[in-house]
Order: C-alpha cells, then structure tokens, then sequence
C-alpha cells in the first residue's frame, strides 16, 4: 500500500466510526449511571429513519438530526422510567424495545425506501485541510465527524472533571451511598440514560444522513447497536478506551476493502462479517486479563502489570441493579 | 443544637423496628444509644438522618419541629450519620469520596480547594489520608476517619456514629475517640450507637438504652454497668461451661500455604489443627481468616505449600471431595452463599439430601423439615421462603442442612448479627458436636466470643498468622494488641 492509500484507510476509519462514536458515548454515560439501555439497535434504526424522514420533508439536515436525537431520547425515557422509577427488569424492557423500534423503522419508513435525499456534506477546516498528510487524514470530514471527536472528549472532561460527572459515577457504583449523601439517584439515572439516549439517537442520524445515505431494508446500520454495547464492555466503561475501540471496529471494517482486492479468492461476505467474531475475539482476550493465574503472573513483572492495569475495567458495581429507598 | 424525639415509630413491612421512642440530648454532649443487636438503634439512628422515613412521630432541633425525610433535607439542618457499613465509594479516590455530596448546587467541582481543605483536615485531627488515592486500598477504620472529616468540613451540628468501633484497630479507635471529645467540647451534639459497654463507658455523657424497640431506660454518667446490663439484656448471661482441651490426631495441617484473596491474601501459613479443638480465628476483617477458612473448605487453591484435611491430601480447590470427606463451611453471607432466599426450608431439605431420587419425594422433605425445625427451633414452617427468617433464623436453618456427622466443621462468623440468646443456643449445639469428636474451626469479630467459646486462638493480621494461643492463659488486651498489629 501506498502513502496515500493508508491515508485514505484512515480517514475512512475516522468518518466510518463517528456513529459507532457517538452511540458508545452515549452508551457509557448511561451505564456509568448504573443503568443498561439494551434498546440500541433498535434505537439507531428508528433514529436513522426518523432523521431521514423529517430531513426529506424539511429540507433541514439540522431538524433531522434534532428529531433523530429526540427519538433516543425518547426511547431511553421508557427504559429509564421503567427500570428507575417501577423497578422493572431494565435488560427485559430494553430488548422488547430493541425488537420493537427495529419493526417499527421498516413499517413506517417503507414509503421513503430508496429515495433520494439530503446528505451531510464535507466540511473541510479553512487553512488546516491544505496542510501536507493531517489536512486529508483530519480536516477534510463532515462537521459529524468533527463532533464525534468533541464528543469523546467531552464525555471524559465530564465524567472525569465535573460534579455532575462525579455524581453520575458515584451513583452508579453506590446508589444508597448517594442516596445517603443528599443525590437523588433515579432523577440523575434517569437524566443521564435521556442524555446518553439522545446521542445513540444521533448515531442513527449519523448512518441515514451520513455515512449510509437513505433509508431502505436493510439499511446498513443493523447489528451496531449490538457492537456499540460490545464495545462499552470492551472499552472497559472508560470513555477513552470505548472510543479506541470504536476506531479498532471502524478500521477492521474498512480494511475489508483493501483485503478483498488482494484475495479476490474469498467471498466478499467473509470481510463484511469478519468485524464482528473479531471484536468477540478481542473482548475474550480480554476478559482473560482477569485471569487470576495472568495476574499472579504479572504481579511479577512491573511492567506487564503496568500494561494489564490500564487495559483492565470494571463494570460501575450498581449496574443494571434499580435502587429502591428504605 | 439540642435534639429532641417524641414518639417515634418506625414500621418495616411487618416488623415494628421503633415503637413510641422518646428521647432528649442536650447540647455539647455525647449521648450513647445502647442496645442488644436489632433493639432498634440503627433504626431510629437513620430515621434521624432521613435516609430512612419514620411512620410517625416527631423530631425537635432546638425546639423547633423539623422534618427529616430526607438525607439532603437532614444534611441542610446540620444533621450528618456515619454509618455502620460505610456509605461511600470504593472505586473512586479519598478526594472524589470527599467531595460528594456537597449541597451548593452547580456542575463545576473545585478540586484543588477541596484537595487543601482536605489536607487541612487531617492535619488538624492527625489522620493521614492521601486525596488521590483509591478508596480500595484503605482499611475500614481509615474510611471512617475520611467520612468523619467529610462531615466535618460540611459544618454538621448534630454527628451520629453507629457502632464506629466496629472493624477498625485499637490506635484508630483512640485517635477516634480523641477527636469525638474534642468536637463535644467545640459544642457539637454527638449520639454515640453502640453495643459496646466500654465504648459507652469511656466516652458518653448519658446514655438511653433501647431493648426490642422501646426506651428502656437511660442513665448519665458515672454509668452503673450491672444495672446497664440489665436494662439491655433484662436478666445476665453466665458464659457457659468448658471441658479440657482435645488433643486427637492432626485433622488439618497446612504448610507454608499461600493464596490470594480478601483483602491481603494468607502467606506462608503453617499450622496444624487436632481432632476435639475448638479453634477461633481473630483479626480485623480481611486479615486473611477468610482465606483460612475457605483453603480448609477446598473452595481456594494454595498457590504454594500443602494442605492436608483428615490425614489425606485432597485435591485443592475441590470442594465436592472436602465435603465427602466430612469438611463443612458454613460462609457468613447466609444469603449469598449459604442458602437460596427464594426457595422454602422443605426445598432445601430436598436440595441436600445425602441420595437424591431423580423424582422428588415431597412428602419425604416435608417430613425431614418438619423434623428439623422442631429440632433446631426454627421460627418458621416448612414453606418459609428462607429469605422470611430472621438472621438467627436462618443461621438454624443452614446449620440443620449440614451432614449428619461433620469431621471438620468450619464456620464464618457464626453468630454475626445475632442477640446473644440465639447465639448462645447455637454455641450449646456446636459444642455438642464437638463432644462427638468434630473438630471447629471458627472466625469472629467479636473477641469475647472467642475467648468464650474457642480452645485455642490464631490471630491474623495483614495476611499472616501472627499469634497462636491458648485461650485460658491469654487476656483480651494481649488479643486485641496483636489484632491491630502490635
């Protein structure tokens, strides 16, 4: 390969992950929470339809992604209400819900299957998209894409450096603590899962007006729902480490072009499919990582303990478990 | 601030925790709420607090009537509780710890004055907590001591501690103690729960003793303890009789053992256990007796050294061989690891039957658990989800599953939770097992139960057995000292 072709892989690889990007923010500030919305995939696709739907009509890109987020927004309120407030099994709501929003998209959205509409265009940066290799690797990409990145460091300088991020976290590792300290848990699970919500939402915005244009049966963007979750655990909850693994998922999935052009052999199925027994790969190595034997192991060996410390994560210890009052 | 309680109730589904507590604190002092396990103490501290709701009554701050439903409505009132089990957040840092929860609203979070104030803190009251270290590595009392300063720096006026002795070491218990005085003396009001006569001894003012929901009686100090006894138990315990100590053939041996786990793991560990003995297991919590217990109940393997129960060497890590070879442990978290809550005592008598059928015979299990609850006392009937017994109850329930005629009986806490009537029963039961030539192994955080009930005592501290005695010929203080590390 080329200069150039590896250039174009990687700024692929930052354009093909900005929805991934977003739905695993938006995923990790709502389990950090305490709280699981399984509801992505069928999330994303609603999205993806509605944003597509009202931006078709509209005319407006901006109105399609507003509606896009209100859809997950909405959709994570019912996980939200159901799993906080009735104490209802937040895993069983989340996937009827996944089922449902799924069925929903292609019944709804059938009258705007394979049509033409608007799509996000390039926004390339004034002055740095003419600068030598970083100017078509970084500044050349839609204004998505841009944000996807502002994104990730948002979520982190939030969960990392501000009250509210710090409550969010100690919510989801200790409700009754919380609860005990003055915070009212349910209101901040239920705001933080509207928000995280909101930007699953725009991840479907992301396919249908992006980087997957238009809606049809299928659309492309099935099964990420389910990746973007994947990828939450793999990241380890950490907002910085979900976004490598983002970009890790994007870049297998773009590598599938060039591979099949070297081995016109293999069907092309193999390199769409690979992605994903990958990424199940991936999170089995690292489940290994917890390994007592591996650990004694590397408490040995500085460095590799070094290594296996900043690549290990826990899930917040209240996940998924609804706080009830005394 | 003085506090004032009238009539106090407090319902927790069928159980009437607090019935009708009145009560006054003056200002300035410290004021002891003595009580037997689940007299109702921790209730009414909470109700208190609002971080649980009474049913009724109500509750006076310098003779006003205020409202507490709530930990943020409390916390506004200048009422703050350090609670039994700490309520923090062992994931996070001492400093992320020390900055929840503050009542000025707003996102921004000013981590470097929290960080000073912090500092501030613990030079003022002599503690030595690092901000940016994880709240994981520190021990119970340490954790204590940062709650403790968090409350402070929110300026409460009226400070609850329940049972703030419990788990942590003899220096820190001092330092503690130190620091309460010296709040009281600032004017801060202090209520002091505890079932521990000493703690109340050397530090309250006055006193109310509470027995099974209701005042019964209350005291200032000198304090009379005979008649404070009275006033917890109504009647007082004798300790009960001890024969001379067994010494059968060795039944558990372990050397140089090492294995992870709790807290500090168990390293190099070498002792041997005979058959008759009555062992109890000291130290702070996570000293590594849990270790102990479970390397001997062959549910952890040694990393190195050998294990040898009942004269063979078992493979380790198989607890199906241990059991068949009459090793019983009986784990602490009742719920957790010993019983299943949802299921009834008659489905448990099915589960443990020593050779099932593949078809169940009901009848047979009714009848075996009709037989055990008339045996052990159980407070319940055969269809009882065991989750609906009480804690002692419970206790009785996984001591009737055990196997007919144990070699090797190890326990976890026996009596955690328990009031001493129900524990004592169940001492009497043990020992008369160990008359049938069993051998216990046990661990407690209660010295004195220890020093009632076991032959011999091994102390753990940090991972190691640091002290193997005889329980005839050594005194609390001596215990306690090695406890901490001494």
């Amino acid at each position: 390969m080329d200069d150039l072709n590896v250039l174009a892989v990687l700024a692929g690889v930052l354009a093909g992950a900005s929805p991934i990007v977003l739905a695993t923010m938006g995923e990790t500030i709502t389990e950090k929470a305490g709280l699981i919305n399984l509801s992505l995939d069928g999330t994303i696709l609603l999205a993806a339809m509605v944003a597509f739907l009202v931006a078709h009509d509209a005319g407006s890109l901006g109105l399609g992604f507003l509606a896009a987020a209100l859809v997950g927004a909405g959709i994570a309120a019912v996980v939200g209400i159901a799993g906080v407030y009735m104490g209802q099994s937040q895993v069983a709501v989340g996937f009827v819900l996944t089922l449902m929003c799924r069925d929903l998209a292609y019944f709804l959205g059938n009258p705007y299957s394979r049509i033409q509409g608007p799509r996000l265009a390039p926004l390339p940066v004034p002055g740095l998209e003419r600068l030598p290799l970083l100017g078509s690797l970084l500044f050349r990409h839609s204004l998505l894409v841009y944000l996807s990145v502002a994104v990730i460091a948002t979520t982190w300088w939030y969960l990392y450096r501000t009250r509210w991020g710090l409550e969010l976290r100690a919510v989801g590792e200790n409700p009754q603590a919380a609860h005990a300290r003055g915070i009212d848990p349910k209101r901040l699970q239920l705001l933080h899962a509207l928000l995280g919500g909101a930007l699953v939402g725009l991840a479907g915005g992301a396919f249908s007006l992006g980087i997957k244009p238009g809606w049809g049966r299928p659309q492309g963007a099935e099964g990420m729902g389910w990746i973007a979750l994947a990828i939450v655990i793999f990241g380890g909850w950490h907002p910085l480490k979900v976004a490598l693994g983002a970009y890790l998922f994007a870049f297998l999935q773009v590598l599938g072009i060039p591979l099949q052009s070297w081995w016109p052999s293999v069907p092309a199925q193999v390199f769409q499919v690979a992605p994903f027994p990958l990424m199940i790969l991936a999170l089995l190595l690292l489940g290994l990582t917890q390994k007592d034997t591996l650990q004694r192991w590397a408490d040995a060996h500085p460095r590799v303990r070094k290594l296996l410390r900043s690549i290990q994560g826990r899930a917040p210890r209240a996940l998924g478990r609804p706080y009830r009052q005394e | 601030m003085d506090l004032e309680l009238r009539d106090i109730h407090k319902h927790y589904g069928t159980v009437h925790a607090n019935r009708g507590i009145h009560m006054r604190v003056a200002s300035g002092t410290i004021h002891g709420i003595l009580g037997e396990n689940g007299a109702g103490k921790s209730t009414l501290m909470k109700v208190l607090s609002g971080y649980a709701a009474r049913t009724s009554g109500d509750i006076f701050l310098d003779g006003r009537a205020v409202d507490t439903t709530t930990p943020a409505q409390a916390n506004r009132l200048g009422i703050g509780m350090l609670y039994q089990d700490p309520l923090d957040f062992p994931s996070l840092t001492v400093l992320d710890n020390f900055s929840l929860g503050r009542p000025n609203r707003g996102g921004g979070l000013n981590r470097r004055a929290l960080a000073e104030e912090l500092t501030r803190l613990c030079r003022d009251f002599d503690f030595d907590l690092e901000p940016e270290r994880s709240l994981e590595q520190l021990t119970v009392g340490e954790r204590q001591q940062l709650e403790l300063l968090r409350l402070l720096s929110l300026e409460v006026k009226l400070l609850i501690l329940d049972e703030p002795t419990t788990g942590i070491s003899t220096p820190q218990k001092e330092k503690l103690f130190g620091a309460l005085r010296r709040l009281a003396a600032a004017g801060m009001t202090l209520l002091l729960v505890s079932h521990k006569l000493e703690d109340i001894e050397s530090l309250c003012h006055a006193v109310t003793v509470l027995r099974q929901g209701r005042v019964s009686g209350e005291m200032t100090a000198p304090f009379q303890l005979d008649e404070l006894v009275n006033l917890m138990f109504g009647t007082i315990p004798a300790p009960p009789p001890r024969g001379a100590v067994a010494s059968g053939e060795p039944v558990l041996l372990l050397h140089e053992a090492t294995a992870g786990g709790d807290r500090a793991g168990l390293g190099n560990c070498t002792v041997s256990v005979r058959r008759g003995q009555v062992v109890g297991l000291a130290g702070l919590e996570g000293s590594g007796q849990g270790v102990f217990l479970r390397l001997a109940a062959g549910l952890a393997k040694p990393v190195r050294g050998s294990l040898t129960v009942l004269g063979t060497q078992l493979k380790p890590g198989d607890h199906h061989g241990f059991r068949d070879a009459g090793v019983v442990f009986v784990p602490t978290a009742r719920l957790d690891e010993g019983l299943v809550g949802s299921l009834t005592i008659a489905e448990h008598c099915a589960l443990t039957e020593p050779h099932p059928s593949f078809r169940i015979d009901w009848q047979g299990a009714a009848n075996t658990a009709a037989q055990r609850i008339a045996r052990f006392r159980i407070q319940g009937s055969a269809d009882t989800p065991a989750a609906l017994l009480s804690g002692g109850n419970q206790q009785r329930l996984l001591l009737s599953l055990m196997p007919a005629r144990p070699r090797l009986l190890l326990l976890e806490q026996p009596t955690r939770g328990l009031d001493l009537e129900p524990a004592r029963w169940i001492w009497a039961q043990l020992r008369a097992l160990c008359a049938d030539a069993a051998t216990i192994v046990f661990s407690s955080a209660e010295l004195d139960e220890i020093m009632a009930f076991a032959d011999r005592v091994l102390v753990f501290y940090n991972g190691s057995l640091v002290r193997d005695l005889d329980t005839r010929d050594s005194d609390l203080d001596d215990l306690a000292r090695a406890i901490a590390g001494k």
